[in-house]
């Protein structure tokens, strides 16, 4: 028996608040299939399953709010054996050791400011097996029901009139649909935006760069990068296709930073209980503006072994699901480092803040004419963009950080090897 | 099409892109990047819109033609044979 839980979604991340789910009990899951949507401060984020099994029991309800780490589902491996249709009643969420961590990422908990005390609901009402099961059929959160049985416990009977009433308010954007159909994962993405917030997404940014500042010894180096046979390889690869297969230099700054990490790679991964933990996979955090304020870094997957088509694809895809809500909790937790490409309207040059425990992030300026000495001594006109590292120096020094630096402008050079 | 009808298909298109982008507001020679705070992805999908909606090709090295709202109305008033 697995239990789902209320992820991480990042060193900032103390909450969520489940805002629907996308199966119900008897439903068989796969790894990496999206099974609830949760709203955190970074917005609403599909959260995915990392067991294989079956749906036993939804242990919360849409509209509560628990720490990270709070079991959120019971799941029955394959091959397990049903718990006997449940007469032994569930311990309520409240029951469960909520703000005890499984598996310590101990330096992130230590330094995080305390997680909040639970809130109500899981303190909670007493709520009978049946009408929890009720609860999550129509939608109700049970902390917006009042109780009428003995010491105020929750009926039945509670959690319909709770709904009736609700309906009858026609409340807010309600949340999911009652009734057994799953909504698509696709209409949540069709969704405008939900649940993003521009103060507290101010508060995570203020938490997660607060503790870098407080905690990582940032060295930073800097060169600058000749661009112009990049440029070319894209004009010549951009005149033969349509636009919709077209590709922006970015895609090939993030490749360039993938292969040099292949090459560097004690700057893929983290800081973590006093020594460095190399990163999965290359996995980079890529970060987007949103409009309205704020700032989300979600990863691009094996960004090294993918061909710039498909990661011009990618990029394309996350930063239309950061603006529009439907990131996935894995793209919010994986990034092994992070970069920050300021664009052609950007600055020169970005010395980055980085985003714990993350060990590096990269900074790529605008890309712009400058004067450059070329390899006969002649001074001309030349596109250049400015690439930083910022790294931890508990975890590397600059001998290695240059290093990294002049492998990321020596695959500039050589585009067609990207 | 007409210049108005083009302007109705930006504007729907930016809608998409950028919700809060008031097409109206910005003057005939201004930068749409800059008044509408529109980065490079933004601008691509952009032209992607454009491409698929009235099937017309535009090529990368046509687009500092489409930087300003006059110019881009002009090349797309072209483009679709007037």
């Amino acid at each position: 028996m697995g239990l789902f839980r209320m992820p991480s979604l990042g060193a900032d991340m103390e909450a969520g608040t489940l805002v629907e789910w996308l199966v119900k009990p008897g439903d068989s899951v796969k790894r990496g299939q999206v099974v609830a949507v949760v709203e955190t401060q970074k917005g609403a984020i599909e959260v995915e399953c990392f067991e294989e099994g079956t749906v036993e029991e939804l242990l919360l309800a849409p509209g509560q709010k628990v720490p990270v780490e709070t079991p959120m589902a019971r799941i029955r491996a394959p091959g397990e054996v049903p718990a006997a249709a449940a007469p032994a009643a569930p311990p309520p969420p409240a029951a469960a050791p909520a703000a005890a961590p499984r598996e310590a990422p101990s330096v992130a908990k230590a330094a995080a400011p305390p997680p909040p005390p639970p809130p109500a609901p899981t303190a909670g009402p007493k709520v009978s097996p049946a009408a929890r099961r009720r609860a999550l059929e129509l939608g109700v959160p049970l902390d917006r029901i009042h109780g009428t049985g003995p010491d105020g416990a929750i009926t039945v009977a509670d959690v319909e009139a709770a709904a009736r009433g609700a309906a009858a308010e026609a409340p807010t954007p309600a949340p999911a649909p009652a009734g057994p159909v799953s909504p698509k994962a696709e209409a949540v993405r069709a969704a405008p935006r939900r649940g993003f917030d521009p103060v507290e997404m101010r508060k995570a940014i203020a938490a997660a760069m607060s503790r870098s500042k407080r905690e990582i010894p940032h060295y930073y180096l800097a060169t600058t990068v000749e661009m112009a046979r990049a440029l070319a390889f894209l004009e010549a690869v951009n005149r033969e296709r349509p636009p919709p297969e077209r590709l922006l230099p970015a895609v090939l700054l993030l490749k360039a930073t993938a292969l040099a990490l292949r090459e560097v790679p004690e700057l893929n991964g983290f800081w973590v209980e006093g020594g460095f933990r190399p990163g999965p996979g290359i996995h980079l955090g890529w970060a987007i503006s949103l409009r309205g304020g704020g700032l989300v870094a979600p990863a691009i997957h094996d960004v090294d072994a993918r061909p710039l088509p498909e990661l011009m694809a990618a990029l394309r895809d996350l930063v239309g699901r950061a603006r529009n809500g439907g990131l996935k909790s894995s793209e919010l937790a994986d990034a092994t480092l992070t970069i920050t490409s300021l664009g052609e309207r950007g600055a020169e040059a970005v010395l980055p803040v980085i985003y714990p425990p993350q060990v590096a992030m990269v900074g790529f300026g605008a890309i712009v004419r400058r004067p450059w000495v070329d390899d006969e001594g002649g001074l001309v006109a030349r596109p250049v963009v400015q690439v930083s590292l910022a790294a931890d120096h508990r975890a590397s020094d600059g001998h290695l950080g240059s290093r990294f630096l002049a492998a990321i402008a020596d695959h500039l050079q050589r585009p067609e090897s990207l | 099409m007409t210049r108005e009808e083009l302007e109705r298909v930006v504007a729907d298109v930016l809608a998409g892109i950028a919700p809060e982008a008031d097409l109206a507001s910005v003057k005939p020679a201004e930068d749409l990047r800059e008044a509408l705070d529109l980065d490079s992805m933004d601008f691509l999908n952009l032209v992607i819109g454009l491409h698929e909606r009235l099937g017309i090709d535009i090529p990368e090295a046509d687009y500092p033609k489409l930087f300003s709202k006059e110019g881009l109305l002009a090349y797309l008033v072209t483009k679709t044979g007037g």
